[in-house]
């Protein structure tokens, strides 16, 4: 008993001392750099578009978990669910030459992709789903992006007590041709809980990246002084903001 | 001629940090998600082939519950372990040390003898003329070097959605990313268990000349 408490003293003394460690500014910057080389890493081996495996009808998990916001406790969304989302609106603005407001029926009406992907959430889980939307190339090639655009952001109709859900990624990932704008999970409307009536897929980076509910797409040149300022809720809250780890 | 080489030193202690802040920041990300898998996809309980136990806040780096804290120390370390297991291993194959002290020869392997050396072991006698390591030692020293250290860090590759994109092959030699998961986490305590046992015999036979050796160098002559 006595080693065992002794054990636990040092292991203790160990997180306390990480913890100490983990404020400093030379952490944050190795932490960074990490971050930064795992992502070089990722595009140095597989090229810059290696496509996320695509799998087949049969290997479609039997629920696809929703998680973070599973449904929006506002009168305007109530109105939108009674609705089939006939009146909702996707503003494409920012960097572009052409601002668009999009509605259900043109993503609806644009040449749509259809991919079985599993979905890796930061926290450990994975689903496996069947998705279907116009990919995000083809509506920022309709509002033409200006060429000091850097980053698409994400905005979403949920937040977290008064935060709201955003996210971020780089052109790389904006225009790979896995990226789509979903509407439709396994065949069907995509349900409240999965994010409806719009949600991103982003197939090689981590759940949270898949923004849900989503009502804009903004093209910026930085992530500098939106929102937190690291480019998503959960980046604004110490997540790593390239989220293929 | 040292009793360890430079470079098996400095591996050896750069890979106990590692591993020492990759197991715990581990079970801090573990209590993220306490459930696991085989195959591809697995997010509820009834699916689950184990429910894993919440680890304390003792135990976790940092020592409180922050999965995005705790994954920057992860992935951060990850770097450290893994250069630094390629880098060992090179110079290991180069230098003789796997050759000459890890590989077993087949008469080590004749029941007889590995029964004799647990007896010895069981006796707490760790004397053992002619080579450096006994076979019970190569044998473990083996498998950690050569297969659980390169698991670790196979299935947390394959753990990595970008990875997976760039390499296929990662998820699937493990029948898919929740096995190659649940396989990390098993890998993970069979190394605590080896840390567990290598402190203990660490402890048992001259504890604080091993200890220096392992810093100094020791000399190659002397008998452990």
């Amino acid at each position: 008993m006595k080693r065992r408490s002794v054990l636990a003293g040092l292991a203790g003394l160990l997180t306390a001392g990480c913890s100490k460690i983990a404020d400093t500014r030379t952490f944050e910057g190795l932490v960074d750099g990490a971050e930064k080389l795992h992502r070089r890493t990722h595009r140095l081996v597989g090229g810059r578009q290696p496509m996320a495996r695509e799998f087949t009808l049969a290997d479609i998990s039997p629920d696809f978990r929703g998680n973070g916001n599973r449904d929006i406790d506002t009168d305007a969304y109530r109105a939108h669910v009674a609705a089939d989302f006939a009146d909702w609106i996707l503003n494409v603005r920012g960097l572009v030459e052409q601002p668009l407001a999009v509605t259900m029926e043109v993503i609806r009406g644009l040449p749509q992709r259809t991919q079985i992907t599993r979905h890796d959430c930061v926290e450990g889980w994975s689903a496996i789903g069947q998705w279907t939307g116009p990919q995000l190339s083809t509506i920022l090639e309709l509002a033409r992006l200006k060429p000091e655009a850097r980053y698409v952001v994400f905005r979403c109709a949920d937040d977290f007590s008064g935060s709201p859900y955003y996210e971020s990624c780089d052109l790389d990932d904006a225009m790979h041709p896995q990226t789509i704008i979903a509407h439709q999970l396994n065949g069907e409307p995509l349900p409240v809980k999965n994010g409806a009536p719009l949600r991103m897929r982003i197939e090689r980076q981590l759940g949270y990246k898949h923004a849900k509910y989503l009502t804009a797409i903004e093209a910026v040149a930085s992530l500098d002084g939106i929102e937190g300022g690291k480019g998503g809720y959960w980046e604004d809250r110490g997540y790593q903001w390239y989220a293929g780890i | 001629m040292k009793r360890h080489a430079l470079s098996t030193r400095l591996w050896h202690w750069i890979n106990a940090i590692s591993l020492i802040v990759l197991f715990m920041s581990g079970l801090n990300i573990s209590n993220a998600h306490r459930y696991l898998y085989w195959g591809q996809w697995g997010f509820s309980p009834q699916d689950a082939w184990l429910h894993v136990t919440k680890f304390p806040g003792w135990a976790t780096i940092p020592g409180y519950y922050s999965l995005a804290s705790a994954r920057d120390w992860h992935i951060l370390f990850a770097w450290v372990f893994g250069i630094a297991l390629v880098l060992f291993l090179l110079a290991a194959l180069l230098n003789g040390h796997f050759r000459r002290d890890i590989v077993t020869r087949l008469k080590e392997w004749k029941p007889s003898a590995i029964g004799a050396d647990i007896r010895a072991h069981l006796k707490l006698q760790f004397d053992h003329a002619g080579t450096k390591y006994n076979f019970l030692q190569k044998a473990a020293y083996g498998a950690v070097i050569f297969i659980f250290l390169p698991l670790m860090l196979i299935t947390g590759l394959a753990l990595s959605p970008g990875m997976d994109a760039a390499w296929p092959f990662l998820t699937e030699m493990f029948g898919g990313r929740q096995s190659a998961r649940s396989i990390h986490f098993i890998v993970a305590w069979a190394l605590f268990a080896f840390f567990v046992l290598h402190i203990a015999l660490v402890l048992l036979n001259k504890p604080l000349k091993n200890l220096r050796e392992m810093i100094t160098g020791g000399r190659a002559d002397e008998t452990a």
